[in-house]
């Protein structure tokens, strides 16, 4: 494997060969964030007409990098050198007259705004809109024909589906006369279908000799798109390489320092009775559109059961109505053979909870945590009324940040500081804290939804041991995600869930990336 | 033409005169809350340029040198509220309820230090106020039936009415016509998307708190030196609240704002008509029951006909950059 700490400019693999200068050069950037050093002496070469991906774990600086590029953050120190000219970028505005297009993770689309005005915003061409918009919506047409990113010019951005959005800022960039188009994240949010068309768009793109940046988390997207990538870790560049002469097991081990296991090892399931069962469950959110409907599956002592689904499919709302959080419009809940939910009443989650049910939910940040909390006082969240960590009508401060101290140890949470505020901690941390908190309850049943967004290749690690070693000790899970390799790796059986139904269920042996894309996206339907 | 013809016309005239320093205000409101500013500081700018207006056109004499003040004063209030939301990320409702506070005691006071006339200025007489304008051919069309009244009604006021009047179509053009309008209504919605297309959010919220500003201006001034003759205390009496009411009932448009202006004007014409008069069965109604019908009418309206308010999305919000 060819590791390079920082590639000499000429390194190009892309159509332009060796005499041109690469599209994109960083020399030296570095970056401070108060006492964080995001970016510590980063060189970077982008050979043009190339694809090249940027990998790193969160918190690695690939974000902060690419906004310095943009010009949304100032380097401290280091050049940017654009086709081989030295470039002062000091704002939005410098990057994009630089030919510097970027597609963000959070759109950066108005969505009350039709697709033109959106596109137009901040290049209208004169002090009145009309002729500006007559002339963007030529050329407009122009790029969507050149480019196969068909949208409606007119549609308004609120009532179009992400991927749409997506093509909306690859258009933006383009529009501005982008050369080089950076894509913070981009598949998160699409379906496998949406991210291959994605990927045919970055290839027409670069046929034309445009050049792409991909950052992204996601190595098998690195491996199938990418020319060349450079891996990214705790703000430093520590390997840049050719595409074709690596792996993702090498890429992950650049990316953490050491090896990592990139799919947890785990032995077939073993089946116990059955903990919880849902039938014909249907859940209707407040906007009185049914979002869960006729749902009916179960979950047995000693499996993992997942839920797939491109997120905003009803899972959200099937485990938190499971969890007692949301009201049931019909069907029933049973759990531990006891009926908890139906219509006509439900139980709260703290009653769920004494009979052990326990929780670990999707936003950590807003239902997992209280993040202005010390982390000893978000470890005992629904649990404050333990004896253990009460005297009378008081708290046990001693007790509660020993407990803490305890979980911290046993769950590998870093910094090991009961006392430090919740929010100081990285995803992985605090999704650690959490994971402590409710496996420790020893439940009968751990709902988890989305256990590893946001969290690093290490902490991901981790995280899926637990959960394995928690099937392994006779509970039942059951696991919503929206990363296809994590159902993939832990469930012992998958569900797929598509407008609020479930739409398939497929055995762990037969279930592959593809047909469950195809579940996911609502095109096929399983027996 | 009856009775009741003249009751009609009378009733338009007032709500005329009431509508006019709400649609100023009202508009002026729109730019600051379209670029995501809330604006609850409207009664104290419309209060500041009121007392402004009389106290300069009382010492120069002219009205329009008042005007000038009043545009200042309401603008430099606008671009404190601006330093204290864009600038400093300040709370938006405390920063403008700062000034609504401010403006009613130290209005009434410069008054009283300058004119000592118990927190007043002095009566304006009628070169220092504006004069009805006779628009052309008014007489001359008098004796024709129904268009002759019609353009009487047109004709014969304030030349601050007129520019109230005009300034609806004309906001709606600078809204919805014209490369500031895009960005403007962009940065309420959506000010990250308006920064990493290379425009300045900051520089933005302060061109609309200075359009802000100007309006508020001649809102106030009207209040002082055309509709009434001097400056009182409290003179504004909750019209720029009145003036946000109608705002967020015409969901931050201009022309449905314009009508829920006019609606609110019109009822508050209809109780100085309606006080005293006595409803077959129920007898004579409370002059206080009449009073409130305006508000009684506003609480209604916002709480239950608005419907989904769709306010500009990051309205309230200062735009920090993310970390």
């Amino acid at each position: 494997m060819t590791a390079r700490s920082a590639p000499s400019p000429s390194t190009g693999e892309g159509r332009g060969g060796n005499n041109v200068p690469p599209a994109i050069e960083l020399r030296g950037i570095d970056k401070r964030f108060g006492p964080v050093h995001a970016n510590r002496a980063i060189s970077l070469s982008v050979p043009a007409g190339t694809i090249h991906g940027v990998v790193g774990e969160n918190g690695a600086g690939k974000s902060t990098l690419m906004s310095i590029l943009y010009g949304y953050y100032q380097a401290d120190a280091g050049e940017i050198w654009i086709k081989g000219r030295r470039r002062d970028i000091r704002s939005t505005a410098d990057a994009i007259a630089a030919g510097i297009g970027m597609v963000h993770q959070h759109f950066m689309l108005v969505d009350t705004f039709t697709v033109l005005e959106n596109v137009v915003l901040g290049v209208e061409g004169g002090p009145l809109l009309r002729r500006g918009m007559e002339r963007a919506r030529a050329e407009l047409e122009r790029l969507e024909r050149e480019y196969k990113l068909e949208v409606d010019i007119d549609a308004v951005v609120g009532d179009l589906a992400v991927g749409l959005r997506q093509r909306i800022e690859i258009l933006k960039a383009l529009y501005r006369g982008a050369e080089v188009l950076i894509l913070d994240e981009p598949t998160g949010v699409l379906t496998p279908a949406e991210a291959d068309h994605l990927f045919r768009i970055l290839r027409a793109l670069k046929a034309e000799g445009k050049t792409a940046i991909l950052i992204t988390h996601k190595l098998r997207e690195v491996m199938a798109v990418t020319d060349n990538v450079t891996v990214m870790r705790r703000g430093q560049v520590v390997a840049t390489v050719r595409t074709a002469e690596t792996s993702p097991a090498a890429l992950a081990e650049h990316m953490v320092g050491r090896k990592v296991l990139l799919s947890v090892q785990r032995t077939p399931a073993k089946p116990g009775r059955e903990v919880l069962r849902v039938e014909g469950l249907q859940v209707i959110d407040g906007a009185g559109i049914a979002r869960v409907r006729d749902v009916g599956f179960a979950v047995r002592a000693g499996e993992i059961v997942g839920v797939a689904g491109v997120a905003g499919n009803g899972q959200s709302e099937l485990i938190e109505a499971i969890a007692g959080m949301r009201a049931v419009a019909a069907g029933r809940i049973v759990l531990n053979g006891q009926e908890v939910a139906t219509r006509a009443t439900h139980l709260t989650p703290r009653a769920l909870r004494d009979r052990k049910l326990a929780h670990i939910p999707e936003d950590r940040q807003r239902m997992g945590l209280v993040v202005p909390f010390a982390a000893h006082d978000s470890a005992i969240l629904g649990q404050q009324g333990k004896p253990a960590f009460n005297i009378g009508p008081l708290l046990n401060q001693r007790g509660i940040i020993d407990s803490c101290q305890h979980q911290m140890d046993r769950y590998d949470v870093r910094p090991d500081d009961p006392h430090l505020k919740s929010a100081n901690f990285s995803g992985g941390n605090q999704q650690k804290i959490v994971l402590a908190r409710e496996i420790e309850t020893d439940p009968d049943l751990l709902l988890v939804g989305q256990p590893t967004r946001g969290v690093d290749i290490g902490a991901i690690e981790f995280i899926h041991r637990r959960l394995i070693e928690l099937r392994d000790a006779g509970k039942a899970i059951l696991l919503v995600s929206v990363e296809l390799d994590e159902i993939l790796g832990l469930a012992d059986r998958i569900l797929v869930m598509n407008e609020g139904r479930i739409v398939g269920e497929l055995a762990a042996e037969e279930a592959d990336e593809q047909k469950l894309g195809l579940l996911m996206a609502g095109v096929a339907r399983a027996a | 033409m009856g009775e009741n013809g003249v009751l009609l016309l009378l009733m338009i005239d007032a709500t005329v005169r009431v509508a006019t320093p709400l649609v100023l205000a009202a508009l002026a409101g729109l730019f600051a809350e379209r670029s995501g500013v809330v604006d609850i500081g409207l009664e104290g700018k419309m209060l500041g340029a009121s007392f402004a207006a009389a106290a300069v056109a009382t010492v120069t004499g002219s009205p329009w040198l008042g005007l000038v003040a009043a545009v200042l004063v309401s603008m430099a209030l606008s671009m404190v509220h601006a330093v204290a939301c864009v600038t400093y990320n300040g709370n938006q409702v405390v920063s403008g309820m700062a000034l609504n506070i401010l403006m009613a005691g130290l209005a009434p006071t410069l008054a009283f230090a300058w004119f000592s006339q118990g927190g007043q200025t002095p009566m304006l007489g009628p070169g220092a106020r504006f004069a009805p304008i006779v628009l052309p051919f008014a007489e001359a069309l008098a004796p024709v039936p129904v268009l002759g009244a019609i353009y009487g009604r047109i004709s014969g006021h304030n030349v601050l009415v007129y520019i109230a009047a005009l300034s609806v179509p004309l906001v709606a053009f600078v809204l919805y016509r014209t490369r500031f309008g895009l960005r403007l209504r962009a940065v309420g919605e959506n000010p990250q998307a308006v920064d990493t297309a290379g425009i300045s959010v900051a520089g933005l919220r302060y061109r609309a708190l200075l359009c802000n500003g100007v309006l508020c201006g001649l809102s106030g001034a009207y209040l002082s030196i055309a509709h009434g003759a001097g400056f009182v205390r409290d003179m504004t009496a909750g019209k720029g609240y009145l003036a946000l009411a109608a705002l967020i009932f015409g969901k931050w448009r201009p022309l449905p704002t314009l009508l829920a202006c006019l609606l609110f004007a019109f009822t508050d014409a209809l109780q100085a008509r309606l006080q005293g008069a006595v409803l077959p069965g129920l007898g004579a109604i409370p002059v206080q029951a009449i009073q409130a019908l305006p508000y009684v009418l506003t609480v209604l309206l916002l709480a239950g006909f608005v419907g989904k308010a769709m306010a500009p999305k990051a309205i309230g919000i200062p735009y920090v950059k993310e970390r």
